[in-house]
């Protein structure tokens, strides 16, 4: 089977910063990942290139086997950690545009998420609190039949209920045979049992990655307790 | 349900499960909810309740019928069996910690004989100082 994701030598520089060193790694298909960290370790970099958007320095990100770019946008729903949508569109209006470029994007799927949400199709953008945007943008990400959801910071900077509620969606919504998500998350101890694989990302190298039951099982502690041990 | 999340998850799934076998919530032939209705309740990973399911199967007291989901495996010997298992379980682990308390097994037992003699209240040692008499 293809990988959802390929790491070939990835490697992206900002000028000095070296932002991803080296990296080599495989995400099966089916699967949904935490992708691990500080601020600064690279996990921002790391989806934006597997999403097309940035170009590596060298080596290579393939997504299901294809070099990231033009070709894989129709196979990648990114939702960046800024908020990209339009103060002045309501919630509707939203669904709607982005629709509108995505032909993927289910409409039915996307109104039963609205209500899952709690978000209502009048409600102006402007008008939303933080929590309820960061709902909405993962609504447009999750009503689009894409095989790979690149979700980064999904949870960072809003409120506990926000956060139970986009957990509960992706856990709901994710389709196990055909999808994969990699989000990125420093927020490890509500969202543990939501993925089954993470990538601890230090410094743009892979601290550790595997299985999280197996990891649990041989470091005899919680994902959470891991991230403290790495990063202490 | 709560998880622990220092043990795997998947192993608290099957101990759910196994538990309500034993209790007769689950009785012998009863399907399973399906992988994806689980694991929208208790909001965890899909992945891993069906590795917790196959894990049951592999363990022989699930099968599954293609096309129609999950079963407890018809035989009655299966709850059985599952409640002398937590029994060694709680039993080896109230062993475990009464000597790590420097009590002896034969103590243990016999301090665990007036505990149900007395109805199942403390006798000797207090050790709730928050109730009020």
């Amino acid at each position: 089977m293809e990988y959802a994701l390929t790491a070939v030598n990835l490697s992206k520089r900002y000028g000095k910063k070296q932002a991803l060193e080296n990296l080599n790694l495989q995400i099966p298909q089916g699967k949904i990942v935490a992708l691990l960290g500080p601020n600064g370790s690279g996990k921002s970099t790391f989806l934006k290139l597997f999403a097309g958007l940035i170009h590596p320095s060298s080596g290579k990100a393939l997504v299901l086997g294809e070099e990231a770019g033009t070709a894989t946008k129709s196979k990648v729903a990114y939702v960046p950690e800024f908020n990209h949508l339009y103060r002045w569109q309501t919630a509707g209006e939203a669904v709607e545009f982005a629709s509108s470029f995505f032909p993927d994007l289910d409409l039915e799927i996307a109104g039963k998420l609205l209500e899952q949400m709690q978000l209502e199709r009048e409600q102006k953008i402007a008008s939303l609190s933080k929590g309820m945007q960061a709902r909405l943008k993962l609504v447009l990400a999750l009503a689009r039949n894409a095989p790979v959801l690149l979700l980064d910071e999904p949870l960072s900077g809003i409120d506990p209920q926000s956060r139970r509620k986009i957990l509960g969606a992706i856990v709901e919504s994710y389709k196990p045979d055909e999808q994969t998500i990699v989000l990125s998350t420093h927020q490890v101890l509500e969202s543990e049992f939501a993925f089954d694989q993470v990538i601890f990302l230090q410094e743009g190298k892979v601290a550790l990655k595997g299985d999280a039951d197996e990891l649990r099982k041989e470091h005899n502690c919680s994902i959470e307790d891991l991230f403290a041990k790495i990063y202490q | 349900m709560r998880f622990e999340p220092t043990i795997p998850i998947y192993l608290q799934v099957m101990d759910e499960i196994k538990a309500q076998i034993v209790s007769g919530k689950l009785k012998p032939g009863q399907q399973l909810p399906s992988v994806r209705e689980l694991a929208q309740n208790i909001q965890v990973n899909p992945n891993t309740i069906a590795r917790a399911y196959q894990e049951l199967e592999r363990a022989g007291i699930v099968f599954t019928r293609r096309g129609q989901g999950t079963f407890v495996r018809e035989e009655e010997k299966i709850p059985v069996i599952l409640k002398q298992e937590k029994v060694q379980a709680v039993l080896s682990s109230f062993f475990k910690e009464m000597a790590s308390l420097g009590v002896s097994p034969k103590e243990a037992l016999s301090l665990a004989r007036n505990f149900s003699a007395e109805g199942g209240k403390s006798s000797g040692v207090r050790t709730d100082s928050r109730k009020p008499k």
